[in-house]
């Protein structure tokens, strides 16, 4: 039960630079089959859109729907392809766990799982879109009016503000986090419960199968509602608040 | 829970998510969204050719109305004309058929007075001729009265058998 992360130390030499090759492999497999449905998608496009490019025009008008829903579509035109880009990444990085999980047998390293469900990738992403939300804000409304919005409505909720961007940052990393991991762990103990005997395959089997169900219902979720923080907290920044 | 922050993992996941994002944009929704565009514009033009087409229809009808309408107006007025023409013809040949009776008529009466007034007159003539036969007869054989009265009836008769 005792599962150990492929952890690579100090990478090229550089102290400090660890590496989670598990990570790193399915971040990859994610980003490739994202790229592979983008890519045969699009790959003969047609006036009248048949078959794939239809499914992919109707995420497209998703996200598009999800950015007008917190911001008007000439602000937010920008921000559609890092809302399609991470909604896709994260989705596919969560549904990627669910039908198995590879871990070898001499050591308990853990090779094949949901790359969301490591903090550190979540954090990233969370960072990421923060950092771009702060980005975005100083250059679309000017450094001055960004500076303002910290104490806006009241001036004494400065210190208000200031936390609530470290406490958005961190829900938002986590919130996805914790959702991937408990499903992970869920998974891994159903899994080892049917894998231990006959009676626990029978007990375990109903449960797995449900858990699945529920886990790409979580997966998709949580891939949705990051997509939507996402962009509220940028039109949160890149939209004059009347 | 890691027991160490893999830094690099969140570098290799930021330079992979910005590669996903450039090949995705190059090669998925990029195209895909101008393609959306270029559709949209296509229905547009569409509708408006056949909201045109429409109404250029619509207008064709109208005026086939209206001239069907005109020729229809054409007929019955000249239908009307020939009517009236046909009467005004009509009451011309019987007045004419009626004059040209009349005036046979006139010509056969003339024509059977003269007719009368000759035999008249021929009548006349040969009546004054046998009067004077009658006359030059009696004057050769002076007979008595009762002769006469017999030569003259005799001669009368043969005047009215001869006529």
């Amino acid at each position: 039960m005792d599962h150990h992360l492929p952890i690579v130390y100090d990478v090229f030499g550089i102290p400090g630079l660890h590496v989670n090759l598990s990570n790193i492999l399915m971040l990859t497999i994610s980003a490739i089959i994202v790229f592979c449905i983008g890519f045969f998608s699009a790959r003969n496009l047609k006036m009248k859109p048949s078959g794939m490019q239809n499914v992919f025009e109707w995420l497209i008008d998703f996200i598009k729907n999800t950015i007008t829903s917190t911001m008007d579509w000439k602000t937010g035109e920008r921000f559609f392809g890092l809302g399609i880009t991470i909604f896709l990444l994260i989705l596919i990085s969560n549904l990627i766990g669910l039908p198995f999980m590879i871990v070898t047998a001499e050591t308990h390293t853990v090779w094949w799982k949901s790359p969301t469900a490591d903090p550190v990738i979540t954090m990233t992403f969370a960072v990421m879109v923060v950092v771009l939300t702060h980005f975005y804000g100083i250059k679309m409304k000017g450094l001055k009016e960004y500076g303002k919005d910290y104490i806006r409505p009241m001036p004494f909720l400065l210190p208000l503000n200031i936390i609530e961007e470290f406490a958005n940052t961190l829900t938002l990393g986590m919130r996805l986090f914790g959702n991937l991991y408990a499903k992970e762990i869920l998974l891994t103990l159903l899994a080892s419960a049917g894998g231990a005997s006959v009676l626990g395959f029978l007990a375990a089997g109903v449960p797995m199968i449900a858990w699945q169900a529920f886990g790409m219902f979580i997966g998709v979720i949580q891939a949705f509602i990051f997509l939507m923080l996402t962009m509220v907290y940028m039109s949160h920044k890149v939209m004059d608040e009347h | 829970m890691p027991e160490t922050i893999t830094w690099g993992d969140t570098i290799f996941s930021l330079v992979m998510f910005l590669i996903l994002l450039l090949l995705l944009r190059k090669f998925a929704w990029g195209p895909m969204m101008n393609m959306m565009k270029e559709r949209e514009e296509h229905v547009a033009s569409e509708i408006e050719t056949a909201e045109n087409s429409r109404k250029e229809a619509e207008k064709y009808l109208e005026e086939q109305k209206k001239e069907v309408e005109k020729a229809r107006q054409e007929a019955q007025s000249i239908i009307e004309t020939a009517k009236k023409t046909s009467e005004v013809q009509g009451e011309e040949i019987i007045a004419q058929s009626r004059r040209e009776a009349e005036r046979v008529k006139e010509s056969a009466l003339a024509e059977i007075s003269r007719e009368k007034e000759q035999a008249v007159a021929e009548l006349r003539e040969q009546v004054g001729s046998l009067s004077v036969m009658i006359a030059t007869k009696i004057i050769e054989k002076e007979l008595d009265e009762k002769q006469q009265e017999q030569l003259i009836e005799e001669y009368v008769k043969e005047a009215g058998e001869r006529l």
